[in-house]
């Protein structure tokens, strides 16, 4: 396509890229750097009908000239990014000092909100992606092999977890481990435990959670490769079979070289979405053990009721910021590929 | 003939119920927003029945705190009124979003009563009409049968449930709302105040939980959730309000607004009858009991028009005096409205107020309190913690925001 062709063609998409994608982004990046003005509080009588007290309330007046002198609140640079509930430069480093063995270093650190949601949506990220490529793949091939008579419901079968609603989905796998649920009443009996519960435990939560993320994401990944299967050319398949190539060898030296392009995209689309992990967190009300970048955001913004604009913005540029990083190794090789090809 | 005639008569009643309630309210538009329980719906019906011809508008939803901010702030504003309580009206008041109501009371609050006015410095912000707190439930039948006692404070409550569960009658004989993020945080706050204990430095927004009575409180909740059922983490109200009724549990700390659905037809009549209610519990030998006092009321937003702001209350101003509405739903709630006649389902906020509860704190910077407990005491309750490093992270993180929101 000439390059003026593509210009046209992608403008009315660059423009809503823009729009829609690349102001909001700036935006929540200038208000990472605001807090709230310092608050002007006064002491004043409040009664109500269980009596009188003297106590203190925000001086609206004093407060809202605050406000109109500056709209977007105080400057705070890098303010939010490095507190406690951020990166926490300050308290890593008396942990650093503080501590003994590098255990317990480790213990102190992970108990910081962000770097705690941080390790959950790293885990969630490196478990889910690959099982997702793999058991996609898998789907694939197999739909692939069996008599065209019944492939049509099958499909149809292997991409229902991705047309039922995250929500729906996770709640329904959320009632049935409850303790007196299908699945997690016959784990207690199992175990002969009746203290087990599959909610309670944290390790048991997060594996619940990333099989839940597996469960939901396998049928997109499977959909791609059904199609790139269909495209793979039957003469080289056919010569193999004919020197007496394993049906192994076949998928590893033919089938798979040939939609490699396919598992990049696929590998790509899954990291960028795994590192959002948000949905089975509410879904599973697994709030308490396990908490993703995405989640600190959606605390921030909502279950206070006070809303922290800062903390959510800068959270969610950091969230950014980490997907870049994920996807460098990816995008770097694709890059390479594609100079290669030219 | 007799249809047309019965159809006819319904009519006529209908109009004269809804003439009763001639509030004439000529125009405007009114839009409620609300919580979500029997009470409040009644409420909401109630000043419907005065509407007029105004616009009339309800959204009952349990997220409400959730919506209440973004959508008063908008200019003007989604909703013109707001069913609050004592902790929901303090970020409205921080943001400057509700109006000052004394003119409006002057003008059409005749049947108000003066203890039903919130007034902060010598302005009526808000209107109460019920209150609310959170305190004990007990099956009569398995109490009686193990010969227990009625537990009057939170270590007979422990006794009581060890002996429950030794009986093999129950395997998770209490109940709580101990899902992590508000609720925990609510039964923190009541345990502490139990334990006598203040939430700031005296005069400032400076943390101190991290004490010996935070830390009491802890071991207790800790106490609780080991006779609970194991997914205690999970379970806001409605759940245990589930597990009372498929009789799981014989014990449990619920709101007293709750009491009417547990107590109405639906469910095991075994269960329902053997349901009693008692006053909250003490708790470390304290004389104040282990739960916070309530109120539920009616703010108007600022940005909206003055003429809906008036057609809001009078609507809302006709059910919050309502001598008819106290007395057909008199099991619903503790009503504040004149009138009221407490019945045997007001047992739990009429002892918690005669044995002198507190009132929640209603101070600015309490909501970031309460959202740094809900979530950093819940890896204690896990196991994985000591208490004072639970709460050593819950200053640090109620620090943290109070600084962004300039409160330190």
């Amino acid at each position: 396509m000439p390059n003026k062709t593509f210009f046209w063609f992608f403008l009315p998409t660059g423009l809503a890229m823009i729009l829609f994608i690349g102001l909001p982004i700036i935006s929540t990046g200038i208000q990472s750097f605001y807090a709230q003005h310092d608050q002007i509080v006064k002491e004043v009588k409040k009664c109500d009908p269980f009596g009188c007290k003297v106590s203190i309330v925000v001086d609206q007046e004093e407060t809202s000239k605050l406000r109109e002198a500056k709209p977007l609140g105080k400057f705070n640079g890098f303010g939010t990014y490095v507190d406690r509930n951020h990166l926490a430069f300050d308290e890593i480093s008396k942990f650093w000092k503080e501590t003994n063995s590098t255990g317990e270093f480790i213990d102190q650190v992970t108990n910081l909100p962000f770097y705690k949601a941080l390790i959950f949506t790293l885990t969630y990220c490196l478990f889910v992606t690959p099982n997702v490529l793999f058991l996609g793949f898998i789907i694939a091939l197999s739909l692939n092999a069996i008599s065209r008579k019944i492939r049509g419901p099958l499909i149809f079968g292997t991409i229902l977890p991705m047309i039922v609603t995250p929500l729906v989905g996770s709640l329904v796998l959320f009632w049935m481990i409850d303790a007196k649920g299908i699945i997690g009443a016959n784990l207690q009996f199992l175990m002969d435990d009746p203290y087990l519960s599959l909610k309670s435990s944290k390790t048991l939560t997060w594996i619940t959670i990333i099989i839940y993320g597996i469960w939901h994401h396998s049928p997109f990944a499977f959909v791609v490769f059904y199609a790139a299967l269909q495209t793979v050319p039957q003469e080289p398949v056919e010569a193999a079979i004919i020197d007496g190539a394993s049906r192994f060898q076949r998928v590893r030296h033919i089938v798979l070289p040939h939609i490699y392009p396919v598992v990049t995209f696929v590998a790509l689309i899954s990291l960028m979405d795994n590192f959002r992990v948000f949905e089975p967190i509410i879904g599973f009300s697994a709030e308490g053990s396990a908490q993703s970048l995405s989640w600190l955001i959606y605390d921030n913004l909502v279950n206070e009721e006070v809303i922290l604009f800062g903390s959510a913005a800068a959270t969610s540029i950091m969230t950014i910021i980490g997907i870049a990083i994920l996807l460098t190794p990816v995008l770097i090789r694709t890059w390479r590929e594609f100079k290669t090809v030219r | 003939m007799r249809k047309i005639l019965l159809t006819l008569l319904f009519l006529l009643f209908g109009t004269s119920a809804n003439a009763d309630g001639h509030c004439g309210i000529p125009s405007g538009s009114i839009n409620i927003l609300a919580n979500d329980f029997p009470a409040l719906r009644t409420f909401v019906e109630t000043a419907k029945g005065c509407k007029g011809s105004a616009d009339f508008k309800v959204t009952h939803s349990s997220e409400h705190n959730k919506i209440a901010v973004p959508a008063l702030t908008a200019n003007p504003s989604e909703f013109s009124a707001r069913i609050a309580a004592n902790s929901s009206i303090v970020p409205l008041m921080n943001q400057d979003l509700i109006r000052p109501l004394d003119d409006l009371v002057k003008k059409y609050g005749k049947g108000i009563q003066d203890s039903q006015l919130i007034t902060i410095d010598g302005k009526v912000m808000a209107v109460a009409f019920m209150a609310n707190t959170q305190h004990l439930y007990y099956r009569e039948d398995v109490l009686k049968e193990l010969g227990i006692a009625v537990p009057k404070t939170y270590e007979e409550v422990v006794i009581a449930s060890e002996a429950i569960r030794a009986s093999g009658k129950m395997q998770h004989p209490y109940a709580a709302a101990y899902k992590a993020g508000w609720n925990l945080a609510e039964e923190f706050v009541n345990m502490y105040i139990g334990h006598g204990g203040e939430f700031f430095e005296p005069g400032t927004a400076k943390p101190s939980v991290n004490n010996a009575k935070g830390i009491a409180t802890l071991n207790m909740l800790k106490k609780l959730a080991s006779l609970s059922n194991p997914d205690y983490l999970t379970h806001d109200s409605e759940a245990i309000k589930v597990e009372w009724e498929s009789g799981n549990v014989a014990l449990m700390t619920l709101w007293a607004s709750r009491s009417g659905t547990l107590l109405d037809d639906d469910g095991d009549p075994k269960i329902t009858a053997a349901t009693k209610l008692t006053g909250p519990a003490t708790v470390g030998g304290g004389n104040i009991p282990a739960a916070t006092l309530w109120w539920d009321g009616f703010t108007l937003a600022k940005n909206r028009s003055d003429k809906d702001a008036e057609a809001s209350f009078i609507a809302l101003a006709h059910a919050a005096s309502n001598k008819k509405m106290v007395a057909d739903a008199a099991d619903q709630a503790v009503w504040l409205v004149e009138g009221f006649k407490p019945g045997p389902k007001s047992i739990g906020v009429i002892e918690a107020v005669k044995m002198g509860a507190k009132p929640y704190p209603m101070l600015p910077q309490m909501g970031l309190m309460h959202g740094a407990l809900g979530s950093e005491i819940v890896e204690f309750l896990q196991g994985k913690e000591s208490a004072e490093q639970a709460l050593k992270d819950v200053e640090a993180a109620y620090t943290s925001k109070a600084k962004e929101q300039g409160f330190l």
